[in-house]
């Protein structure tokens, strides 16, 4: 943490993976987790004199994605040979975008969380980002389990990459937060990328300064690795801001540098200084004429688009009347939105719409119970439907939101719909007056001296007639008509 | 088959005419390469067994009436041309025993024409040189005299051919590697506008100036050869997908009323004066035949070698990045951990020629240097390229030498690489601009060593080169001299 003397400069720099089915210059599969160096051939693999074709599906894909954040498609991009030995680079070369990136001068707005209202949300930031470049994924080292030497993984050369490269406008560790979601929640609306930091098929690395508050310059700054979710890059960040200002305040320097996030011990260590910087030796890769991209090409993508995560959440915010806070919930990810759609649409075709009560289902109960057991929302047990059907139930007064409760862990254990369950149990409200008002007498007449109180002006005691009517009626009666009833013989 | 000389042409007219079989056709050259090999050096792997079932295949071919002109010729590969499961070593330790699970285009193409691959051809390593003195196999001899050096870096196909180790071979062209070889051994050979061959599968040395063409006896068969190995391949990005024309049938136009520049740049210092003459001979029958010659000027000419010498090892220290120890190669023995790994494996794999280019190339794209030499020496590459550009708005070909002078004695140059780089002053510009370009014989020195002329086309117009080579080929007989090795058989 830095103290208010100070402010952060932050830049991310994420690699997202991209969905295509074959690699980015050849035709392996890209599948992940299949048994070491089943997904090679001799392009990936580095042999002598083959050559690399470029995967037109991962050009469009990097398109969207610059459509998505607002970018500029260039018509002529280039592939540059990044040059470096590992033995994960079989080429000894990385392919990659250098000087003319395929997307250059876009934007996202994020949502501040310091200062937000539920119902009109926080307020925007638009961070800037400069470029998007296709790259290749490197293989993986194995040195677990072996002495004297390590094993190499080819399966992942050669992957597409998509680098997408932020300015230098974040300012805080929550906006690097709220960027990281904002950007992952995009490549997974366009399918571009599946966003999973933990298994790193979306990582991202941060560049962080800090300067006196005030002050126009940059300060040095550090590159910090390995982050593998959005907590740690948070937490890295916050960590090295602190770093940096114990180091300045106690006259030291920052020294420009890459550095190692340990998420066990909270902590990051040096992993090479500017004078091991490797030089990386660019140069325009001969393999690949220039990409071109004609305008066509880019307005039938651009047609082609989904709904944004932005446009959807201010679509739900209108059309169904949700606050900032839910649509943006709900809105989170493209298959929730869809779930969400679906229960609202469903209560509205059994009568009476309801679409807080609606969100409400969705966004506390449904995705409380899914957390708790981390089942993704596609593997809900309780349909969108039968949710749909139970928030139904509710409107209509068929149940009250406490037995609803019931019914819904019933819903998902067992996945059955509502109306089974409640008919089955027993469980509808009871609406018909004159049950109620024996049941009501029935509790006045065994309850004489609280009754007396009542009427003394201890009016607070309606809760409890209330409750003891309920409880006689197994949480069947309408409470609304409970309510009515003791009022009036009280 | 005793004849040295024998053309694609020649032979294929006498496999279909049943006069002579490919398995015999096949065995007489194996029999030539017995004889003569090991004094010249020419192959570094020759495939017998695959040669002979190759030649029966190509017999059942001709028997069905299904041959195209190269079915059962027998010829040879630069061994740069990847060949499934047979040894590929690029002129290298590094590459030595190493086989390719996969064919290159150039080779699949030929392997489907019916062709009969004899083996596989020494070279300068890496393709890097122009006596083919930097193999690690040994020399290679110039048939015409066996203490001068064949040319390079394909002085192994160059030799082959003109020894009559096979009837024609396949060989690769950075800077003049096609060209220069077969001037100083007396046959022809083209190297193709930039993306009319695929590259796939050929071992790079220099991406953007890389690129296989034939070698062989005459333009004739030249033509023949390059119908059956270009065209657009889905696997090299770079290969132009544009048609093949049919150069055999272009041939016989004649040259009437074409325009052949001469730039005065190529006929100043350093030129031998036997070259001159034997090229000033040479316009002297063009003009016979009816062609206009033109003083042109390629102003850029100078700066062609510097700037080859920027971009070729810039792009060789990148493409040699993977011969690394790790995967396949030469690998260096117990190694203490990944970086002795790296740099005894380099450093024992290749050779010091090779060496000096990584380090050149490396130095010139770092840091700091990046401006000053790679992006200066592409600029450059531009204006050459625009000096042909402007030539060829007022003449149809540009007539040169191929070299300054004719062979040179083994290891005369060796260890001098300024003035083994100047063995290519005529031919580098030809890769930088991208253009076609094909050496043809035209006379012989005082030391009865042949002389070659260079013709240079326009983009892709290989036919229009074909057809000035074709004609004077019809004209001369320079190119059916075949160097007497009766002494050393």
């Amino acid at each position: 943490m830095i103290s208010d003397n100070y402010e952060y400069v932050i830049g991310l720099e994420i690699h997202a993976q991209m969905l295509t089915r074959s690699k980015l210059f050849c035709g392996c599969s890209t599948q992940f987790g299949a048994t070491a160096n089943s997904q090679t051939c001799p392009v990936c693999s580095g042999f002598p004199g083959v050559l690399p074709v470029l995967n037109r599906e991962a050009v469009n894909m990097t398109i969207r994605t610059g459509l998505a954040i607002n970018g500029q498609v260039r018509l002529m991009s280039e592939f540059a040979r990044k040059n470096y030995f590992y033995p994960d680079l079989p080429n000894g070369y990385q392919i990659s975008q250098f000087e003319l990136p395929i997307i250059e001068h876009g934007h996202v707005n994020i949502e501040l969380t310091k200062g937000a209202d539920k119902k009109k949300g926080g307020p925007m930031k638009r961070i800037g980002i400069t470029r998007i470049h296709m790259e290749v994924d490197a293989g993986k080292n194995i040195h677990e389990g072996i002495v004297g030497a390590s094993w190499v993984d080819l399966n992942r050369t050669g992957v597409p990459l998509m680098e997408i490269v932020s300015e230098p406008d974040i300012r805080t560790p929550e906006e690097a937060g709220e960027y990281l979601k904002k950007i992952r929640s995009i490549v997974r609306y366009l399918g571009a990328c599946d966003g999973n930091m933990e298994q790193g098929s979306f990582r991202c690395d941060a560049n962080v300064s800090i300067r006196r508050t005030g002050q126009a310059e940059f300060g040095t700054r550090a590159e910090l690795k390995n982050l593998n979710s959005i907590r740690n890059v948070m937490r890295a960040i916050e960590y090295e801001g602190g770093r940096q200002e114990d180091l300045l305040e106690s006259g030291g320097k920052v020294i420009q540098e890459t550095r190692l996030w340990d998420p066990t011990k909270n902590e990051s260590r040096s992993m090479r200084g500017k004078e091991e910087a490797h030089d990386y030796r660019y140069f325009p890769e001969p393999d690949l004429p220039p990409l071109i991209v004609t305008e066509e090409r880019i307005e039938q993508l651009r047609a082609k688009m989904p709904e944004l995560p932005d446009d959807k959440k201010e679509r739900f915010r209108e059309q169904y009347g949700l606050n900032a806070y839910d649509a943006g919930l709900l809105t989170g990810s493209q298959r929730l939105a869809n779930y969400y759609e679906t229960v609202a649409e469903t209560v509205t075709k059994a009568g009476k719409s309801d679409n807080k009560i609606a969100a409400n289902w969705v966004a506390v109960e449904l995705l409380a119970l899914l957390n708790k057991n981390s089942i993704d929302i596609d593997k809900s047990p309780v349909s969108a439907v039968n949710l749909g059907n139970l928030v139904a139930l509710i409107i209509n007064n068929t149940i009250s939101g406490k037995i609803a409760k019931e019914v819904f862990a019933i819903m998902f254990e067992t996945g059955e719909a509502p109306g089974k369950i409640v008919k089955e149990k027993g469980l509808e409200q009871v609406t018909d007056t004159g049950a109620i008002e024996a049941e009501v007498d029935q509790v006045l007449k065994k309850h004489a001296k609280e009754v007396e109180a009542y009427r003394d002006g201890k009016t607070k005691l309606l809760g409890f007639f209330v409750g003891q009517v309920m409880k006689a009626t197994k949480g069947k009666a309408s409470p609304k008509m409970v309510n009515e009833l003791l009022r009036k013989k009280l | 088959m005793e004849r040295a000389n024998l053309t694609i042409k020649e032979a294929s007219d006498q496999l279909k005419e049943r006069k002579i079989s490919a398995v015999e056709l096949t065995r007489a050259y194996l029999g030539r390469i017995n004889a003569l090999n090991e004094k010249i050096n020419a192959y570094v792997t020759v495939d017998e067994q695959s040669a002979l079932k190759a030649a029966e295949a190509a017999d059942a071919r001709i028997a069905k009436g299904e041959a195209t002109p190269m079915t059962g010729i027998p010829i040879a590969h630069k061994d740069l041309f990847c060949t499934e499961g047979v040894q590929t070593t690029c002129g290298s330790r590094m590459l030595k025993g190493f086989k390719p699970p996969y064919d290159a285009t150039v080779t699949t193409r030929l392997k489907e024409s019916g062709a009969v691959i004899l083996g596989k051809t020494n070279m300068d390593e890496f393709a890097m040189g122009s006596s083919t003195e930097t193999s690690y196999y040994g020399v290679t001899r110039n048939p015409w005299d066996l203490e001068r050096i064949p040319g390079g870096s394909s002085g192994g196909s160059a030799a082959a051919v003109a020894a009559g180790l096979c009837v024609a071979a396949t060989g690769t062209d950075t800077g003049g590697s096609i060209r220069q070889p077969a001037a100083v051994t007396g046959i022809t050979g083209l190297k193709p506008t930039y993306g009319r061959v695929s590259r796939y599968g050929m071992i790079a040395f220099a991406s953007s100036l890389d690129q296989g063409g034939p070698m062989c006896r005459t333009a004739e068969d030249t033509a023949i050869m390059l119908q059956s190995i270009a065209g657009h391949d889905a696997k090299d990005s770079t290969s132009l997908n544009i048609e093949t024309p049919d150069f055999s049938a272009l041939l016989n136009k004649g040259i009437k009323g074409l325009k052949i520049g001469v730039p005065t740049e190529c006929f100043g210092e350093g030129l031998e004066d036997d070259v001159r003459s034997a090229i000033d001979e040479a316009k002297k029958v063009f003009a016979d035949a009816g062609a206009e010659l033109v003083t042109i000027s390629l102003p850029y000419t100078g700066v062609a070698i510097p700037t080859y010498y920027i971009i070729a090892p810039a792009e060789a220290s990148s493409n040699l990045a993977r011969y690394d120890g790790v995967k396949f190669g030469y690998r260096c023995e117990n190694p203490n951990d990944l970086q002795d790994l790296y740099s005894r494996s380099r450093a024992e794999g290749f050779g010091s020629e090779v060496k000096r280019r990584i380090m050149l190339g490396t130095y010139v794209l770092s840091s700091g240097y990046y401006d000053a030499y790679y992006r200066r020496a592409q600029k450059a590459r531009r204006l050459i390229a625009n000096d042909f550009t402007k030539a060829f708005e007022s003449v149809d070909a540009v007539l040169t030498p191929t070299t300054p002078g004719t062979a040179f004695k083994l290891g005369e140059k060796k260890d001098d690489p300024v003035q083994m780089y100047l063995s290519d002053i005529y031919t580098i510009n030809v890769n930088l601009a991208g253009l076609p370009g094909m050496s043809l014989p035209c006379g012989f020195d005082g030391n009865n060593l042949p002389i070659g002329m260079q013709l240079i086309g326009k983009p892709l117009d290989e036919a229009g080169i074909l057809r000035i080579a074709h004609t004077y080929q019809k004209e001369t007989d320079w190119h059916s001299k075949a160097p007497d090795l009766s002494g050393i058989a």
